[in-house]
């Protein structure tokens, strides 16, 4: 049998851990950020007011805190993977109850001294969870449904929550991250089939609990032309805001449709449109090309790491990374309905930026522990 | 150990898997933006700068309207407005206070820019008064520091200068209505007013002019950024009509307390000099809004002061129509000149008594003295003989019984009635007896002051087809061309036309005529005419017998028309006119001192009137 790791890999000095940080990922986080500052500027009409400087503090508390979590053991996040899940539910419970909503929906909650939102602290928390589940499966284990009724509480503790908040974007995307974690945990195909028949078999009912501008939403989706001054008003600003952004754009600044306010929300969820505005298909395209980059950065750590913990850890973060970038963009441009996912780096707001750091942080740490092996049992010493 | 590694081919597998679906997915990104922005990007271009560009219209000053001496008769006043923008509506009332301290400002005038303001978007500001006087202005702008949001607007309103005396041929102007709009923007525009009566509204578009256009950045809720560019516009024609404003004044405050109408017309040209309709309305006070009340006691007079009655108002001619009965026996051979009929104030027909007006007849009279003392058993005779379809004939040439076009609205046809017309309309056959009603142009025979005048002026002129006008229209000069003088005539012997106006003449100038009561003695300005009394009540047997009520005896809306016709001078005649007192009584006694005054006046204000201006439009 496989015994706890060599204490070699564990100790590894402060300086090389640091040396060991994958300082690509941290650079091009930066420059993702970085064009996000910039369209915050423009978005605050060539200001640094209200938005762009503000975010630009808390990138930097972000960075900090995701070089904090990359340099900290891996064990100590596969030891306290649980009771962070925990805590998070705990807080997206407590939204029900002590929350504020915005835009029609209860998703913040005031600790204070910052306004949280919980649902992106969950996230993370959920891949933490089920990485750490998952560490210890083997191939009869997932072969037993039984096995995965644990996990998929696990997922479904906080979708349903998310669905009552209402926030079905955010929802739909915990679902999709964990059903992604159970495909590369190993979790046989036939049970995805079962999975899904269910789950079609479920969509009318759900259809039936959605609220009346949910279901507007999708309706919309479906023919946005149905409505252009009402719910479909907004995605067929953006579509006009990027078609007529073209190859080039129309200039830094230059955006009309943001500037004089055609475009809803410019500096959260319809950033990419101001970007696509006001930089055309190549600035449009060379964010993809970014975010391909950390993508592939986050797949490459992912495989190179030892242990499944780290591996599947990884992969969830990097496919989280992915759903919100997906979503969003997919969203502004008119092939998913309006749901409120920002785009990760870029959009104005703490606590997704934070928490997307943290998932990078946590990447970072995979990485900078690639070696580190954890016992299949845990943590045994 | 083994199943470690397999685990990790199982990983790597899936990741693998998971990876390509990535990079599927941001190709389809990549695909969509193409698509938007390389294949789309016209389209979407073209949507995104009718988002960003609004046109504005700029609206044309409406033109003026002219009398035929180029005096004014409808302007465009500046009209000083108080507008209010307020950004948020509870800081409405105290702003209105703060305004309200300099100005006067009423109680709906205020609920109404608070709802308003309620209403629309923070930005659009709302009107609070108008026609506000230069002191109010003054005091507005010297006070602007403490009245923030508070501009003062120059607008143009409509202005009549000639108030209620030209009102029905002028018309007003009002807002638009729901119905009137046809999908030209400029009829959206708020407070944009049109023509609604009168030359105001048959030459609407003519006055209107042609909207520029403003175009200007605005952004997502309608503000405006800045103006990119600006078009003028075509402003209104002006249009000058053949009205003398002095005559029209004169008329109109000579007949001020009757309810009645005038029509003064050039018995050459056609052009209408003065026409006027009694009691009349401010047509200023449509410009501003009328309220309800106003409107109701418009709408209700019994004397109708909205109608113009001089082309709107239908009456018996009486014996104003004796002309054309006589007219229609001598061309068609039925009388000769010197035949006379014995009048003992009576005339027996059928199973029925036809009475003359004067109860013990007027002895022998021929056809001249028939015209001249209106002797209505003379004229049952010739019409009995005549027949009424060829006296409605005659009519018809004279412009009875049909609509003359007039560039005015709302002209009514009058009714000349013919055995057919009765078979058609009322199912029964015509009754002999009715012609010799007819003959006195009682009866079914109806006529506008209008076609009065116009009928006077084609006996007086020679028998010529004049037709009557308001506006020298620009096609008048190919019409002339066209229609000759051979067309113009009306088929109708110098002879008999002669004799007639004889008669006609008589009836002022004459010993015995019916209006030698108001002749003129200064020969150079004595005119002739008919007198006539429209009976607008039955009279029974057993009230003749008694003694016919007279006039002042019975209630107002049962007293007769008093009638008149007439023109000037003698010799040359220039002028027609025609006069109807609604339920005034006797025509001699009531229209003829009428007519006589304002033919007098139109002689008097222009002894050679020079030959029309050929140019209608001034601009």
């Amino acid at each position: 049998m496989f015994k706890p790791m060599d204490s070699a890999e564990s100790e590894l000095s402060f300086f090389e851990k640091l040396w060991q940080i994958n300082w690509v990922v941290v650079l091009l986080l930066c420059a993702t950020a970085s064009i996000g500052f910039a369209m915050l500027y423009s978005a605050g009409n060539g200001s640094f007011d209200p938005w762009a400087s503000r975010q630009m503090v808390r990138f930097g508390i972000g960075l900090s805190m995701m070089l904090v979590i990359a340099l900290v053991d891996l064990k100590f996040w596969y030891r306290y993977a649980y009771a962070i899940y925990l805590v998070a539910l705990l807080l997206l419970a407590a939204v029900e109850f002590a929350g504020f909503g915005a835009m029609g929906a209860q998703r913040w909650i005031n600790l204070g001294v910052i306004q949280l939102q919980p649902a992106e602290i969950m996230k993370i928390a959920l891949v933490l969870a089920l990485a750490r589940y998952f560490h210890a499966a083997n191939p009869i284990d997932l072969g037993r449904i039984l096995y995965l009724v644990f996990p998929l509480l696990l997922v479904t503790g906080p979708t349903v929550l998310m669905v009552r908040q209402p926030d079905l974007g955010t929802a739909l995307m915990l679902a999709a991250a964990g059903g992604v974690v159970f495909f590369l945990a190993g979790v046989r195909l036939w049970m995805f089939g079962v999975a899904l028949t269910v789950l079609l078999a479920a969509v009318p009912v759900a259809w039936h609990f959605l609220h009346g501008y949910q279901k507007k939403r999708i309706l919309t989706f479906l023919d946005p032309g149905s409505d252009p001054l009402g719910a479909g008003y907004h995605i067929l600003q953006s579509k006009i805001a990027l078609g007529s952004g073209a190859l080039f754009g129309k200039g830094f600044l230059q955006g009309t449709q943001s500037h004089l306010n055609f475009l809803p929300e410019k500096q959260t969820d319809f950033i990419f449109t101001m970007l696509a505005e006001e930089f055309g298909l190549a600035g449009g395209l060379g964010l993809l090309v970014l975010y391909f980059f950390l993508l592939a950065y986050g797949v490459g750590i992912s495989l190179r790491a030892r242990c499944q913990f780290a591996r599947l850890l990884g992969m969830g973060v990097t496919v989280t990374f992915f759903l919100y970038l997906f979503i969003n963009i997919g969203m502004v441009m008119g092939l998913l309905p309006v749901v409120g996912v920002p785009l990760p780096m870029i959009s104005y707001g703490g606590t997704a930026m934070l928490a997307v750091m943290i998932g990078f942080g946590l990447l970072l740490c995979v990485g900078v522990h690639r070696d580190m092996r954890i016992g299949r049992r845990g943590l045994i010493e | 150990m083994r199943s470690d590694s397999d685990r990790y081919k199982s990983f790597t597998r899936r990741t693998a898997a998971v990876a390509g679906f990535k990079i599927a997915l941001l190709s389809v990104l990549g695909a969509r933006m193409y698509q938007l922005q390389v294949v789309q990007a016209d389209r979407y271009a073209t949507l995104a700068e009718e988002n960003r560009i609004n046109l504005r219209l700029l609206p044309p000053p409406r033109g003026r309207i002219l009398d035929r001496r180029g005096r004014l008769l409808a302007v465009n006043r500046q009209n000083y407005r108080v507008l209010m923008t307020v950004e948020r509506a509870d800081a409405a009332e105290s702003a209105l206070a703060a305004l309200a301290r300099f100005i006067f400002i009423g109680d709906g005038d205020r609920k109404r820019v608070l709802r308003e303001i309620g209403r629309k978007r923070s930005f659009v500001p709302v009107t609070v008064r108008e026609n506000l006087d230069w002191r109010e202005v003054a005091r507005i702008e010297v006070n602007a520091p403490d009245l923030p949001g508070v501009t003062i607007d120059v607008g143009r309103s409509r202005f009549y200068p000639s108030n209620e005396l030209a009102a029905h041929v002028l018309g007003y102007v009002s807002a638009v209505s729901e119905e009137e709009l046809n999908g030209d923007p400029l009829l959206e525009l708020p407070g944009f007013k049109i023509g609604k009566s009168g030359v105001e509204k048959v030459y609407d578009e003519l006055l209107r002019g042609t909207a520029g256009t403003s175009q200007v950045e605005v952004n997502a809720i309608g503000r405006i950024i800045r103006e990119l560019s600006r078009q003028g516009g075509e402003p209104g024609r002006d249009i000058s009509l053949t009205l003398d404003l002095d005559l029209q004044t004169f008329a109109a405050e000579r007949i001020a307390d009757e309810s009645a109408a005038v029509v003064v017309m050039d018995v050459q040209t056609g052009d209408v000099l003065a026409i006027a309709s009694t009691p009349s309305f401010d047509p200023n006070a449509f410009n501003s809004g009328l309220s309800t009340a106003d409107w109701n006691a418009l709408v209700n007079n019994a004397r109708s002061p909205l109608t113009n009655k001089a082309i709107a108002g239908q009456y018996a001619p009486g014996s104003t129509f004796k002309m054309i009965v006589a007219l229609a026996a001598l061309e068609n051979g039925v009388a000769s000149p010197e035949q006379t009929v014995f009048c003992n104030g009576k005339y027996e027909f059928g199973d029925g008594t036809f009475h003359c007006w004067k109860r013990w007849g007027h002895g022998r009279v021929d056809m001249v003295d028939a015209i001249a003392e209106s002797c209505d058993v003379f004229f049952y005779d010739l019409a009995r003989r005549v027949g009424i379809d060829r006296i409605a004939e005659m009519a018809g040439r004279f412009g009875l019984g049909h609509s003359l076009g007039i560039d005015l609205p709302g002209e009514r046809s009058g009714l000349m009635p013919t055995k057919a017309w009765k078979q058609a309309v009322q199912g029964v056959a015509w009754q002999s007896g009715e012609t010799l009603v007819a003959g006195i142009g009682q009866g079914f025979v109806l006529t506008t002051p209008l076609q009065l005048a116009v009928m006077t002026a084609r006996l007086v002129n020679g028998g010529r087809a004049v037709v009557p006008r308001i506006t020298h229209r620009e096609a008048s000069v190919e019409e002339s061309a066209e229609f000759g003088e051979a067309e113009m005539s009306l088929g109708v012997s110098e002879a008999s036309l002669r004799l007639v106006r004889r008669g006609m003449d008589d009836v002022v100038n004459g010993p015995t005529g019916t209006a030698r009561g108001v002749r003129v003695e200064d020969e150079a300005l004595a005119f002739g005419g008919k007198t006539g009394t429209a009976q607008v009540r039955r009279i029974s047997e057993r009230e003749r017998q008694t003694g016919v009520r007279k006039n002042e005896d019975v209630p107002w809306h049962v007293r007769d028309h008093a009638l008149f016709v007439g023109y000037a001078p003698l010799a040359e005649p220039r002028y027609a006119i025609a006069v109807v007192v609604e339920h005034g009584g006797g025509g001699s006694a009531v229209a003829a001192p009428i007519a006589r005054d304002i033919l007098l006046e139109v002689q008097r204000l222009d002894p050679a009137r020079s030959a029309p201006q050929p140019l209608a439009f001034l601009r």
